[in-house]
């Protein structure tokens, strides 16, 4: 095990998402400068609701358990703690205790031993009611205010831990080698080893913040990186030889998937970069200082939660005739009212129809600009209802009546659609949607987030 | 000297979209230089009134706007018109939602 010396502490990142592979000749070039800790992120909600509605993964059980290995086995060379966070991409229980198969499965055909904690970050609903009506949560950005029923819909709901909870994992037992937790803010393994080594906690928020995307900061974008933390700066250096990291393309990167440029923030306060310094070292390494952090009064956590939301049909057909593209959006109308009639005895609230245009505004919908379609268009009929079986029957419903609909001036009296697959109606299964994304005050950073430590034989 | 209406698509080094969280879309306007990005904010182009427009959105919902120097970068971020991913979703990752920015005209010297 490498100390941190009183000036510096290095983290080495193999990757930005754990379960998309990694080259591991560059880590391995990254451990001969002896980093003290790996750390690696699975988290998201950028693939979407279904993981924490349908219990589904961000990558295969397969992907994972190859990165898994190989990363067990550089933290078996290194002598460092490996902290891996939000398992399976939602950072639900379920998928803690997949990647605690995972790492016990591999360690055992390896022959490996070491302490592994396991940190869960899933919420009692209950505690959240109570919270919600302490009047302890609230929407987090353009959301509704949070329903009780909305909480007791969600399939589950996690919160994004601090820091605080991997500094309980490795200090309270001893030894602990491998740390994999459930939904945790995404820099919050690299900061928590830096505060730990007593660091300032704004440059370890920082530097986690650019690093648990890998290298995706460098140029051109990586997957590999290094990040030396001292006193008043940190510096971050890609290891594929390939790459570079310039003050640009460092700076630049807090832009990535951020509200404001600037100010983010995260479990127990606000991380403000208005006021960083970018240097080029070499041509390789930027040093970055000047970050500041914000404390929060109440710490508060960032709930996420998903529900289904019915069973999804669609049927995909295109249309050429200009007479009928110019006249797309009221024979659309006039053909789904058809459908709502005829489907009379299904309550109305229980099923949603929304069309999707392509060639006029399949992909920006409402906040599109252009209004003049193109010659030929794509038309997606998009059905959720309470079963497999009424949303595809209203979905062929509308298909066969949009076929042959008539319209003013029509002289294609065969048909109006193109259709290239069969089924021509096709099911989707299980549509999920958002429903929880708030913020959630407590009393502690740390009570919310269970830790079980075990000795993987 | 003269200057030609020119798409922000010839002058920037990067206009892309993205999610902010499930309920968010940001835009990030990456200019090459702080030259251009000084040029194109004194233009006085790109307002909080163009992007209304643009996005159909008024402009009280818009999250963030703003020219941030540090970067060299405009940087707007809008509600999404529903949660990413559920029924009737057109852009999982909203990735495609940047097109419009593009086209915006901004006087350029030849």
């Amino acid at each position: 095990m490498v100390a941190s010396t009183n000036d510096e502490i290095r983290i080495l990142t193999p990757s930005g998402m754990l379960g998309y592979g990694f080259p591991v000749d560059h880590v391995r070039k990254g451990l001969e400068q002896k980093p003290h800790a790996i750390t690696i992120d699975a988290g998201s909600t950028d693939s979407g609701p279904q993981k924490l509605g349908l219990g589904e993964m961000t990558c295969s059980r397969e992907a994972y358990v190859k990165d898994i290995e190989a990363l067990l086995e550089l933290q078996r060379e290194a002598r460092v703690p490996l902290l891996i966070s939000s398992a399976g991409g939602d950072g639900s229980d379920l998928h803690v205790d997949v990647f605690r198969d995972i790492i016990a499965e591999v360690s055992h055909k390896r022959g490996w031993h070491f302490r592994l904690a396991r940190i869960y970050a899933d919420i009692a609903k209950d505690h959240i009611k109570k919270e919600l009506k302490a009047g302890r949560v609230e929407p987090l950005g353009p959301v509704p205010v949070l329903d009780p029923r909305e909480v007791d819909a969600a399939t589950v709901v996690v919160a994004q831990m601090g820091a605080e909870p991997f500094l309980k994992a490795l200090d309270e037992s001893e030894g602990v080698d491998v740390v994999v937790s459930g939904r945790a803010y995404d820099p919050a393994p690299t900061a928590a080893m830096a505060i730990r080594a007593g660091f300032d906690p704004a440059l370890a928020w920082h530097m986690g913040k650019i690093m648990e995307c890998g290298a995706l900061c460098a140029e051109p974008v990586g997957r590999t990186i290094m990040g030396y933390l001292r006193r008043d700066h940190f510096e971050l250096e890609p290891l594929n030889p390939e790459e570079r990291c310039t003050t640009t393309s460092v700076a630049a990167h807090t832009l990535y998937e951020k509200t404001h440029p600037f100010l983010l923030a995260g479990p127990g306060g606000t991380l403000d970069l208005s006021q960083c310094r970018y240097e080029q070292v070499t041509d390789r390494r930027v040093r970055v200082s000047g970050s500041r952090f914000e404390r929060s009064t109440p710490y508060t956590v960032k709930l996420e939660g998903a529900k289904t939301a019915g069973w999804r049909s669609i049927f995909i057909a295109g249309a050429r005739d200009p007479i009928f593209i110019a006249q797309i959006d009221t024979i659309l109308a006039r053909v789904i009212q058809t459908a709502r009639d005829y489907f009379k005895e299904v309550p109305p609230e229980t099923y949603r129809i929304v069309p999707h245009v392509y060639g006029k505004n399949g992909v920006m919908g409402e906040l599109e600009p252009v209004k003049t379609p193109a010659h030929e268009l794509c038309i997606i009929v998009e059905v959720a209802a309470a079963t497999q079986a009424i949303a595809t029957a209203i979905c062929g419903k509308i298909r066969t009546t949009l076929m042959h609909a008539p319209y003013p001036g029509r002289i294609a009296t065969a048909g109006n659609l193109a259709s290239p697959f069969t089924p021509l109606e096709i099911p989707l299964g299980q549509a999920c949607e958002f429903n929880v994304y708030h913020l959630m005050a407590v009393d502690s950073p740390t009570a919310l987030f269970p830790v079980r430590y075990e000795d993987i034989q | 000297m003269t200057s030609v209406p020119t798409p922000l698509r010839e002058i920037a080094k990067v206009v892309r979209s993205k999610n902010a969280g499930p309920f968010e879309i940001t835009l990030d306007i990456i200019f090459k230089s702080r030259e251009d990005f000084e040029a194109v904010k004194k233009s006085g182009v790109i307002t909080r009134e163009l992007v209304s427009e643009l996005y159909n959105v008024p402009t009280q919902a818009i999250i963030t706007f703003g020219f941030f120097d540090l970067v060299n970068a405009v940087k707007i971020t809008l509600p999404r018109p529903r949660a990413q991913g559920g029924v009737g979703e057109t852009d999982m990752h909203a990735a495609q939602q940047h097109a419009p920015l593009q086209e915006i005209k901004i006087p350029w010297p030849l």
